[in-house]
């Protein structure tokens, strides 16, 4: 005759936890391999435009990065009619010492890789999609003048459609 | 005598390690850097001035101008027209002669290639929106790809971005990226 466990209470066993630990330590190193960290806060506002025929920059290390944009911040430094900030390394500069911080600025880049690396260096263009054209074109003739002549159109992935 | 050792408590290691998880997800970004490469011509000496004297039909004038329109040689167009016509500009398959010339020049791996002597000239206005300007850009690298693809699955069997260097270097030969910058115009100045 069968009888039913009524009474008894099973104990449900302990989920072993010390796995755990080993799948979270795999999912860091995941992440810290694919991504890379921000160098420089940002003080501009900065939302690229969108590109098909995009291609990939091959290393970080040979990039620097000019951000145009508009200021985030009430007291950054802006260029005239003070819509529209530039910003090197971490501080947006002053109109008025454009022409001698963007050199500095080369200089500085070029002087900090291998000799090797200086001919590779690019400079990446991080420019918001709703600054005019002004801005982009007086820092590309500084960067023109100071013989920095690599340059990289920073913009985002769209997919191609195909109307055919 | 041998002790046993207690076994070291490890529950609040999965703890710590989301909480580096979290930094890391937190303070990096995925997307990795991409863009439009473009090389900017040399600084020029006050001195010299270089007229380099270009046939009319080889240049292909595409304006950009403050209300974010696009001029192909005196006629409005829509900006997905641009890729077509200056494919058909480069390309000049008829050999027509109102389009660019072509100049017979011998190429490493390729032998004897027609290679056209067209130049876009690509003038924005200072009020041009930086988008604009960029998708601008990115429909004349489409055209130059395309033609960059037809060739060499003519010549190769393969796609361009499938080749190695030595023959990729003879399709940029072949069919290169001619783009000249002009001065910027102001439309708010000669108003």
């Amino acid at each position: 005759m069968g009888r039913f466990k009524t009474g008894e209470k099973k104990d449900v066993p302990e989920i072993n936890t010390g796995s755990m630990s080993d799948i979270i330590f795999m999912f860091l190193f995941f992440f810290m391999v694919i991504t890379n960290m921000r160098e420089a806060t940002l003080k501009v506002r900065f939302e690229p435009p969108l590109a098909s025929e995009v291609q990939k920059l091959e290393k970080k290390s040979l990039v620097a990065n000019i951000y145009i944009g508009a200021p985030l911040g009430k007291n950054e430094n802006t260029l005239p009619p003070g819509k529209v900030s530039v910003q090197l390394n971490d501080q947006t500069i002053k109109a008025e010492d454009l022409v001698e911080d963007v050199k500095d600025f080369i200089g500085t880049e070029r002087e900090s890789r291998s000799e090797a690396d200086k001919a590779k260096l690019t400079f990446s263009l991080k420019v918001d999609k709703n600054v005019q054209m002004r801005y982009v074109n007086t820092i590309k003739q500084e960067l023109r003048n100071n013989n920095a002549l690599k340059i990289n159109y920073a913009t985002g992935k769209k997919s191609d459609m195909k109307l055919k | 005598m041998a002790r046993k050792t207690p076994g070291i408590n490890t529950g609040s290691m999965a703890d710590i390690s989301f909480l580096l998880l979290t930094f890391f997800l937190l303070t990096s970004s995925i997307s990795t850097e991409q863009g439009i490469h473009r090389r900017l011509p040399p600084p020029k000496k006050d001195t010299e001035k270089t007229i380099v004297d270009i046939n009319k039909r080889n240049v292909l004038n595409v304006m950009v101008n403050f209300n974010d329109a696009v001029w192909v040689n005196g006629q409005e167009i829509l900006l997905t027209q641009l890729k077509d016509k200056a494919v058909e500009f480069l390309e000049n398959p008829t050999n027509s002669n109102t389009l660019p010339e072509k100049e017979i020049i011998q190429i490493d791996n390729m032998g004897e290639y027609p290679v056209s002597k067209g130049v876009i000239s690509l003038t924005n206005d200072q009020s041009t929106t930086y988008n604009m300007y960029v998708q601008v850009q990115n429909e004349l690298e489409k055209a130059v790809n395309e033609l960059r693809d037809k060739v060499s699955l003519n010549y190769f069997g393969k796609k361009f971005d499938n080749l190695d260097t030595a023959s990729r270097k003879a399709i940029q030969k072949a069919v290169p990226m001619n783009i000249s910058e002009a001065p910027p115009i102001d439309y708010s100045k000669t108003e």
